[in-house]
């Protein structure tokens, strides 16, 4: 029986030592924290969104929405709130209709069934739009689930199939034994060993690979995120606009999760999970814009998480080949939750050295390559 | 510190567990009880998985009560406990009004 050490309790990590137990391996997650998945797991919009990725992501994600996401809460043995409503992007003004057109055009080169709706139809589909909205792209197999309950859920699953989940425990190097990584030291000096390592860390997953010399070019951007008080069901779309001024849905439990960008984020401190004084405020205007009836509302609470930010915005799923017995999965760069599961399923089947039941070749390591080349003239 | 998450022993039902702890969300000491044994081992794992202090007050009223209880269920001192993190708005404010970029000087 392989056993695999798995660094990172948030949802990635939870779900790999899920599907690697239920191969019947022997797993132990080793989380920093005292709390289980208190990194972006719990702390992003919730989206199960097909609609607006970066085409490489297209075939996990729909493999994810088509075979694990309607059945996870019925495998996991808990309600985690999926709901696929449909993902509605919005747009005002004719440069934004573009980018909305240029989405759908690559959704369909991809497979994804996706469409702009004019402003009757938009309405039609979720009647509280502002009536400044001209249009918008619609996906109605996409949808959201609570983030929260997913990521406790295969941390749960993940337990009652006999996976040791130890807390407080940092993982700060990556330990070789005849070239292989097989072993990880914590920051109290515990060593962990087994027959591989996975490597779901997020952001601090960077550091953590360099003690094995894999370099991945990742950076940390603050997201910031609010929760209204509760309101009567609404509606249940996934809801984003053109420009990513807002983004969020409504939950089953009836407050509004909404997010944003305002620009600035690059140039935010993300040591701190502290919130600025801009991302809130920016968030309700975007808000407000697209849904006047919702300004009443209160705002309940405020929280800030770091994304992983990948040099190409997509992620690293994949066994370096300069590193055998290490698995990694990071740079998910702000779409990890909708790719949890699938992420989990794939990176579990790399652990163990299986053929994973999607091709990665999008998502290696090897990808990047530095500005010099060797032979240029 | 280090913890391995031990699996508690049985969850064995108290003749209060019907009482309510967190009155925003209506969640019960026995959902707390079951959701310790469940394996939620933290105040921020009790509140995303039940909501208990997730509404209205933010777990003003009962955080101290649900810090004692999984206290109690872990066999440790509420002190070694981690608390929840507190979150700007300090009380609940409606969305035009943080929406607003104007400054009003007097």
């Amino acid at each position: 029986m392989a056993e695999i050490i798995v660094v990172g309790a948030g949802a990635i990590g939870n779900a790999s030592a899920y599907y690697l137990a239920k191969s019947g391996a022997k797993v132990t997650v080793l989380e920093k924290d005292s709390c289980i998945g208190n990194g972006g797991s719990s702390r992003n919009g919730g989206g199960v969104r097909q609609s607006g990725r970066n085409p490489a992501e297209l075939p996990p994600v729909m493999y994810g929405v088509r075979n694990i996401w309607p059945g996870l809460s019925d495998e996991l043995g808990m309600d985690i709130e999926y709901c696929q409503e449909g993902n509605l992007r919005l747009g005002k003004t004719e440069e934004h209709l573009k980018i909305l057109r240029e989405l759908v055009r690559d959704a369909e080169a991809g497979g994804l069934a996706m469409r702009m709706v004019d402003r009757a139809e938009a309405r039609e589909i979720c009647p509280f739009l502002s009536d400044e909205v001209a249009g918008a792209s619609w996906c109605p197999t996409d949808g959201h689930a609570n983030p929260l309950l997913v990521t406790l859920a295969f941390y749960r699953a993940a337990r009652r199939l006999g996976v040791d989940f130890v807390t407080g425990a940092e993982v700060v190097s990556l330990r070789k034994k005849r070239s292989r990584v097989v072993a990880v030291v914590t920051a109290c000096g515990s060593v962990y060993e087994g027959d591989g390592v996975l490597v779901a860390a997020g952001y601090g997953a960077g550091k953590l690979l360099r003690t094995a010399g894999i370099d991945v070019p990742m950076a940390p951007v603050l997201m910031e995120m609010l929760v209204t008080e509760e309101s009567p069901p609404m509606f249940f779309q996934m809801l984003g606009a053109a420009m990513s001024d807002f983004y969020g849905h409504q939950t089953k439990h009836g407050s509004f999760i909404f997010g944003g960008t305002h620009g600035f984020e690059p140039y935010t401190d993300s040591s701190r999970l502290t919130g600025t004084s801009i991302a809130a405020s920016n968030t309700c205007r975007g808000v407000i814009g697209y849904f006047p009836v919702l300004k009443d509302l209160k705002i309940l609470r405020t929280w800030a998480g770091v994304l992983d930010d990948c040099f190409d915005h997509i992620p690293v799923i994949d066994n370096p080949v300069e590193a055998p017995g290490l698995t990694v999965g990071c740079g998910f760069s702000g779409h990890g939750f909708g790719l949890a599961p699938v992420a989990g399923l794939l990176l579990s089947q790399l652990a163990l050295g299986g053929s994973p039941a999607l091709p990665l070749d999008r998502f290696k390591y090897d990808r990047f390559r530095a500005k010099a080349r060797s032979g240029n003239t | 510190m280090e913890i391995h998450r031990k699996h508690l022993s049985d969850f064995l039902s108290q003749p209060d567990d019907a009482m309510i702890i967190c009155r925003c969300e209506e969640v019960t000491k026995g959902e707390i009880r079951a959701a310790i044994h469940d394996g939620m081992f933290s105040i921020r794992e009790l509140r995303r998985f039940l909501r208990c202090g997730m509404g209205l007050c933010q777990g003003r009223t009962c955080e101290r009560l649900v810090k004692a209880i999984l206290a109690r269920e872990l066999n440790v001192r509420p002190s070694d406990l981690d608390d929840a993190s507190s979150r700007a708005p300090a009380r609940p404010i409606e969305m035009w009004m943080m929406a607003n970029e104007v400054f009003w000087h007097g």
